[in-house]
């Protein structure tokens, strides 16, 4: 008797937690899929009228494929750059012994304190007028990746994952007369590819997420990104209720979409990033 | 950084003969090295610089000294958003990691509608800040109709204004952020559940310990490091935070009621276009989470030994 009411509380508690936790998602997507007028503030359990309408409107008519476009070139590149980044800088960390190393080491843990949010205003000024290069990269997607190509998170995993390799591998390729750069790319880097895996999710997941970055740089429509946009789609007042909430769906499945087709890739990362501690 | 370390003792061992060799590690850390120069380090040193000038757009900066400090501690709007922002995260990482305890008590485990619910909950943790500010901003809608306001209206509540009633929005934004941050709390907390030792619960229950000593003296201790990333995380998030803020009410809605430092930054910088003051805000508000972090740290360490 006490254990069945125990088994009940629990799996009331775990409906609980999906009602709280994904029942917001769920009513996003229903409501989206809705034809019938809602009142603002409204949401649906299930598609009432179901048609596909607010999504062909914000596709077609509010053009959300503009933002979706700029945000897929910010993420798709700057998420290469990233990878490619943090892998070269880890090579050196996890495998090299060199004078300045701990330098290094503890240059790339002080940007952990260096967020957007902190240096935005300098950082405005920097965009405008790249030092040395006189450059501006005000009002380009160029603007919006190169700052988060350079990401410590990114950096410290694949090191760790790096320094776990044994040395026999590179000392096998050595033998055979290999440089750093062949080491790197022909042993290290394909046994790397798991990791590689999670610091990609992972910078998905954070460069879709920027918000003030792409806000620093352009104040130009044409180039938000789509989480910027979502303020300009929301202020167009001709737009049914439904219509936004299925550009907010748009907004939010690209990184729901990474995150649960590479669970393993990203279970892993969420470890490494925890228990370093 | 536990993983070991054999393979640079080994190179070191052999000493570096030809230039390349010496050259090499810095080729692989050039880009790196690189964009952190221009979009960390040299933005942070600008902004250090800009707060002792007045930054006026076309004719040469002021230097004014320790103006824009003095104006730091001492403008009321400034410190008004301060306190907001130290009380956010106060009752944000407190309450965050307070339910993430106690949800992954019910939650640890490996079957597989554990695995499944867990993945399931994990969803607000990773949806972008801006997405999650229109969720929110739908579900407290005003109206009677809005979905909170439904949910309390059948236990009997009227209908509330959430973000447009000055007395509520910063509560509203604090729930917010709680739901978004409650999973990733939940989930260290499940992995730092999973290192804990069994025997020592097995130990205590042949001691005699009941359930909430068995918490106190065994799960609590054994989950101090996830509890430090878990509170250190939460402070550097929550004293930073802007997106949240500046999507829904932007400060507002009666005059400041919800203006946190990096709004109130932000403002000062891009609207007021006092880029002196705004950076010399920034400097402060830098350090403060530096040396917080930091002592927060050193504190803790102290603390386990």
């Amino acid at each position: 008797m006490n254990s069945a009411l125990q088994l009940a509380a629990r799996w009331l508690l775990y409906a609980l937690l999906l009602v709280v936790f994904v029942g917001p998602f769920w009513a996003f997507l229903m409501t989206a899929f809705s034809g019938v007028t809602i009142a603002p503030g409204r949401l649906l359990l299930w598609p009432e009228q179901p048609t596909l309408e607010n999504f062909r409107y914000a596709w077609v008519d509010a053009k959300v494929w503009r933002f979706l476009l700029n945000s897929a070139v910010v993420v798709v590149v700057g998420m290469a750059l990233q990878l490619a980044v943090s892998a070269l800088a880890a090579f050196a960390l996890a495998r090299k012994r060199f004078r300045g190393l701990a330098l290094v080491s503890f240059l790339v843990l002080s940007t952990m304190m260096l967020p957007e949010e902190v240096i935005a205003i300098p950082l405005f000024m920097v965009l405008g007028n790249l030092p040395l290069l006189n450059l501006s990269l005000q009002n380009t997607h160029l603007g919006m990746i190169l700052p988060v190509v350079g990401w410590a998170f990114s950096i410290f995993m694949l090191t760790e994952f790096m320094r776990a390799i044994p040395l026999e591998l590179e000392e096998a390729a050595r033998v055979d007369g290999a440089n750093d750069w062949q080491v790197f790319w022909l042993v290290i880097l394909p046994l790397c590819k798991p990791a590689l895996g999670t610091a990609a999710v992972f910078g998905f997941i954070m460069i879709w997420d920027q918000y003030l970055l792409p806000l620093l740089v352009t104040n130009r429509e044409n180039l938000y990104t789509l989480p910027v946009a979502l303020a300009t789609v929301r202020a167009d007042e001709t737009m049914k209720p439904a219509v936004f909430i299925a550009v907010s769906v748009i907004a939010m499945l690209p990184s729901i979409l990474v995150y649960l087709g590479l669970q393993k890739a990203f279970n892993r990362g969420l470890l490494a990033g925890a228990v370093k501690g | 950084m536990s993983a070991t370390t054999d393979a640079p003792d080994d190179q070191a061992a052999t000493k570096p003969r030809r230039i390349g060799d010496v050259l090499s590690p810095w080729l692989f850390l050039a880009p790196a090295l690189l964009v952190f120069l221009y979009f960390k380090f040299i933005p942070m040193a600008r902004g250090m610089q800009m707060s002792f000038y007045k930054v006026s757009f076309g004719d040469a900066d002021e230097w004014v000294g320790w103006d824009n400090f003095a104006r730091v501690f001492t403008e009321e709007a400034l410190r008004n958003a301060a306190g907001r922002t130290l009380l956010y995260v106060l009752v944000t990482v407190t309450l965050s990691a307070a339910i993430a305890l106690v949800l992954a008590q019910a939650l640890q485990g490996t079957a597989r509608h554990m695995r499944i619910l867990r993945t399931a909950m994990f969803l607000p943790a990773v949806t972008s800040a801006a997405v999650v500010a229109e969720i929110w901003r739908i579900l407290y809608a005003p109206t009677p109709a809005g979905v909170i306001n439904t949910l309390i209206g059948w236990l009997g509540a009227a209908p509330q204004g959430f973000f447009s009633d000055p007395d509520q929005a910063l509560a509203a934004l604090m729930g917010m952020h709680v739901w978004k941050h409650v999973p990733y709390d939940t989930v260290i907390f499940v992995a730092g559940l999973a290192g804990v030792n069994r025997e020592l619960y097995d130990a205590a229950a042949v001691d005699g310990a009941n359930a909430w000593h068995r918490f106190v003296h065994v799960t609590l201790p054994g989950l101090a490091p996830a509890i430090t990333v878990v509170l250190t995380l939460g402070c550097i998030r929550g004293f930073r935070v802007f997106t949240e803020v500046y999507t829904t009410t932007g400060g507002g809605p009666a005059a400041g009621s919800t203006e946190v430092v990096m709004t109130h930054i932000y403002k000062q910088g891009f609207q007021e276009l006092d880029f002196g003051y705004a950076a010399a805000a920034s400097t402060v508000l830098f350090l403060f989470t530096a040396l917080a972090t930091a002592g927060f740290l050193a504190w803790r360490r102290r603390g386990v030994r």
